[in-house]
């Protein structure tokens, strides 16, 4: 499953999803709305998605993760709109017969995701600014 | 030949709007396509050595010529920080 979405996301939210009965492992990596950004207070973020486009590049990287490693069973959920302090913006996950593969895949796919996915974040920020985040965080 | 032109983020804030429809001649390439939306809409000039252009949801370079019904879409660096050359 690979989805944009504008509702809240669970940490569980893809376990049962990814996990079948081969599998020893799940690992699951979930970006979180942080409360500060360049020493500056930030309220919420708001989230922007090529919807259509975000979904594919998903399944590209889960494809790359597929040839890379041999394995099937990665899920990603990317949500958009206003998201408070602490909830989840993206949730990733990873099942395989052994652990390691699961650890080294989901790192490559949040790297892979921050780089090919069009989705943008605005701060809001506790002094006033709003402003679309156009760098490498 | 009219194509539909897609905006994110600081482009949509430069063009005023999310979704815009052009008319170009038939032969025209992708990065002449930003060039007229540039004129058209000054505040994208910013935009133009960091933004990635995507024809029918997929990057395309700035060479590449487009058709009728197409669907341009203008990308800033995304929030985790594109690469300029997102292919493996």
């Amino acid at each position: 499953m690979y989805k944009i979405t504008s509702e809240y996301i669970k940490p569980d939210a893809l376990f049962n999803w990814s996990l079948k009965p081969h599998h020893g492992a799940v690992v699951t990596f979930a970006g979180t709305v942080r409360n500060h950004s360049d020493g500056q207070r930030t309220l919420r973020l708001e989230y922007e998605a090529y919807a259509e486009m975000a979904e594919a590049k998903m399944r590209e990287v889960g494809e790359e993760i597929r040839e890379k490693w041999g394995i099937e069973d990665v899920a990603m959920i990317h949500r958009v709109g206003t998201l408070e302090i602490g909830e989840i913006s993206i949730l990733i996950s990873v099942a395989t017969p052994h652990r390691k593969n699961a650890f080294e895949a989901c790192s490559y796919a949040i790297d892979r995701v921050k780089q090919i996915v069009p989705v943008w974040k605005k701060e809001i920020r506790a002094d006033g600014e709003r402003e679309w985040v156009e760098r490498n965080t | 030949m009219r194509i539909i032109v897609k905006c994110f983020a600081g482009c949509k804030d430069a063009v005023g709007a999310g979704s815009v429809e052009v008319d170009l001649p038939a032969g025209t390439t992708v990065g002449e396509a930003f060039a007229e939306l540039v004129d058209a809409y000054p505040a994208l000039a910013s935009y133009d050595r960091s933004v990635m252009l995507a024809v029918n949801r997929e990057y395309a370079d700035r060479e590449a010529v487009l058709a009728d019904g197409d669907e341009l879409a203008c990308i800033p660096p995304v929030s985790g920080g594109a690469e300029r050359h997102p292919r493996r």
